[in-house]
């Protein structure tokens, strides 16, 4: 049950399934993916893709009614899912780390800025009151806080949506972490503050070595900051491999559609695209592709039999029964089965 | 440590100035020069001094209570005179006088109250009763305070069937007349001391007085436990408890502060309504509910013995609704009616 070949995270076949009333949902059902050190991997899809519960199942904060079914979560050399609840509880934090989305409502509003960093490596490092004051202090000035001695005793609401981001990121490494999972970290930003906290990261990154999950349904950061990239639907993964190539050879037509759904600010003024029909209802989903209804190269046999997970390169899968099709459409050459590896 | 690196803004992010001073505008209501923030807690007092009854109810109830704790003592220290002082030395001086009038009829600055029946200080009385009051006011109110917060609180945040079992309870308790409860109790371990009835008074008025502290708490945390940064917390690895206690219950404070002002009189009026129907503090003690009781057996001979502890207490419990009312505003904005 170790890890190989340089991976930090390993996701295999994991399954969280929420048992409510109007049916078992199953929110993740069965992904799998690796993570390598000082790698970033992005997570795409839909709202209620699964991409937030796949994290959250990662360091096993699953809200009630949600259980992790089966699967593993490799971190170094252990299973996540299978350690006790004390042990995952020192990793969070201090070896996994989380930022969310929504910074305005991520602070406690009743502790000041200080005092919420302080908390950080007073658990996780053991450092003394003061000793603690002096690494958030310095924690706010490597993320561009101004001023950052005397703002540290200042509350969130004296912060701005952008500074409470940082805020949020400056609380999440201060412990060094392994592994950063960003959960739609610039949604609710405005663009120029989105550039701000992105580039952050970005320089974070390269300088502590951590490896990111960044998990958001816009492509352009997609695109921008990942290695890797995960496209979600209905809980499963539908196509995944390195970013470069599944942007300019996407070999499944859901990615395709969400390609041609980002708007293009120097096209000409007309429609904008987008896929027709809604996410399915991931409590009751028929036998067939999940995609199918929406699908505008749906045939036959979509309604009927569950696509298979087809390699399309080395580093390239795709969940669609023309999957091929698909990626030489794109202008993808397929390599035979022996040149694969 | 690439992150102990001296920190270079220019360097580390590299946006151009316009985008710079994009960000100082998103910084609420003070764009331009900075400004030194605010914390809520300033902000409240600020909007509770504006508040001209509740500031009238704050400095009653400093004086009042100065007055019960201080009071006894300069009165011992200025005129030898102690609550339960009784002249038995002589017979004239052991009935009610009138206030500031000594035993001939003449004018007395000695008891400027007057006395009761067996010729004690009402004055000192009343100050003495007021500390008990108070005190049986606020322990009952720490009582609730620390049950009722912490347990309200543990149902809230586990939630399920834990928060079942222990509303349940919480709602049993409630669903007893808990005036009959408290006396049926005082009446069944009815103690011989004064000083132990007293203490029989606080269990029963604080075994009680939690659940209600219990039903805000519980609501509160509610609703603040799927707030993100419950989970952001979570996500950082603190503890539940710690969770709980440093950082649910804080953010319930504002409600829990004004339930607790508004509480304090509550109590007072069970207290003394025990007291009055001879359930509470005994004598030689006095508490103002136990002394109205004694005045209203006189109201047509002596009426000043009913008059001073009764209108003692009223000012005292408006000043507290005052300041409750006026807290509630301070610290809730929102929930304040237009």
């Amino acid at each position: 049950m170790t890890i190989s070949n340089g991976n930090l995270l390993e996701v295999k076949n994991l399954r969280t399934y929420f048992d409510t009333d109007d049916g078992m949902v199953k929110a993740v059902d069965g992904i799998s993916f690796q993570l390598k050190r000082g790698e970033t991997l992005g997570i795409v899809g839909e709202s209620g893709s699964g991409k937030s519960v796949a994290n959250l199942s990662i360091i096993r904060l699953i809200p009630e009614p949600g259980k992790i079914v089966s699967g593993e979560v490799l971190f170094h050399d252990s299973d996540l899912l299978l350690l006790p609840n004390e042990a995952v509880r020192k990793i969070r934090g201090r070896r996994i780390a989380m930022i969310f989305q929504d910074p305005m409502t991520s602070l406690n509003p009743f502790m000041k800025i200080s005092r919420q960093l302080m908390e950080m490596t007073e658990l996780h490092l053991g450092h003394s009151k003061a000793q603690a004051f002096e690494h958030a202090v310095k924690m706010l000035e490597t993320v561009g806080i101004p001023d950052a001695r005397s703002r540290a005793n200042d509350y969130p609401h004296e912060f701005s949506g952008g500074m409470r981001q940082r805020v949020m990121i400056a609380m999440a490494l201060s412990c060094e972490p392994e592994l950063l999972i960003a959960d739609e970290p610039t949604t609710a930003l405005d663009v120029t503050i989105q550039a701000q906290i992105l580039e952050l990261i970005k320089t974070l990154k390269r300088e502590t070595g951590t490896s990111v999950i960044l998990i958001t349904h816009d492509l352009g950061v997609v695109a921008g900051m990942t290695d890797h990239v995960i496209v979600m639907y209905a809980g499963k993964i539908f196509e995944q491999g390195k970013t470069t190539e599944l942007f300019s050879l996407p070999g499944n037509p859901y990615t395709k559609g969400l390609l041609r759904s980002v708007p293009d600010p120097t096209a000409e003024q007309g429609k904008l695209y987008q896929i027709p029909g809604l996410p399915p209802d991931v409590a009751h989903l028929k036998p067939g592709c999940p995609f199918a209804p929406r699908c505008d190269r749906v045939e036959e046999i979509c309604h009927k039999e569950f696509p298979p997970f087809v390699q399309l390169n080395a580093d390239h899968h795709s969940l669609c029964h023309f999957a091929r099709e698909v990626y030489a459409d794109s202008g993808g050459v397929i390599l035979a089965a022996d040149e694969r590896k | 440590m690439a992150i102990d690196r001296k920190p270079d803004h220019d360097d580390l992010i590299h946006i151009p100035p316009e985008m710079a001073v994009a960000e100082a505008d998103v910084r609420p209501e003070e764009a331009g020069e900075f400004v030194r923030g605010t914390s809520l807690w300033r902000d409240a007092w600020r909007r509770l001094l504006k508040n001209k009854l509740a500031v009238f109810g704050l400095v009653v109830v400093i004086i009042i209570t100065l007055a019960s704790l201080l009071g006894p003592t300069l009165i011992k220290r200025t005129s030898g005179i102690t609550p339960d002082y009784i002249p038995t030395n002589d017979i004239r001086l052991t009935q009610s006088f009138p206030p500031f009038t000594g035993p001939d009829g003449e004018f007395s600055w000695l008891h400027p109250m007057g006395t009761d029946n067996a010729g004690r200080d009402q004055l000192a009385r009343i100050l003495q009763g007021g500390q008990i009051s108070l005190f049986v006011a606020v322990i009952a109110t720490l009582v609730s305070l620390l049950i009722g917060v912490t347990y309200g609180a543990i149902a809230g945040y586990f939630g399920g069937r834990i928060d079942n079992v222990m509303m349940r309870f919480v709602d049993v308790l409630y669903s007893l007349p808990y005036v009959i409860l408290v006396i049926v109790l005082l009446s069944m371990f009815r103690s011989q001391t004064p000083r132990g009835q007293l203490i029989l008074l606080f269990v029963a008025i604080g075994s009680v007085s939690w659940l209600t502290m219990a039903r805000i708490v519980r609501g509160q945390i509610l609703s603040l436990k799927n707030q993100e940064f419950v989970l952001a917390a979570r996500a950082t690895g603190v503890s539940t408890s710690r969770i709980i206690f440093r950082h649910l219950i804080p953010n319930t404070l504002g409600p829990v502060i004004v339930y607790a002002t508004l509480s304090i009189p509550q109590i007072m009026l069970t207290e003394a309504f025990l007291s009055f129907l001879g359930f509470g503090v005994q004598a030689p003690l006095s508490s103002w509910g136990s002394l109205a009781a004694e005045g209203i057996q006189n109201i047509g001979v002596f009426p000043w013995q009913l008059i001073f502890p009764g209108v003692t207490m009223a000012l005292t419990l408006f000043s507290l609704n005052f300041l409750g009312d006026g807290l509630r505003d301070a610290l809730d904005p929102q929930m304040r009616t237009v």
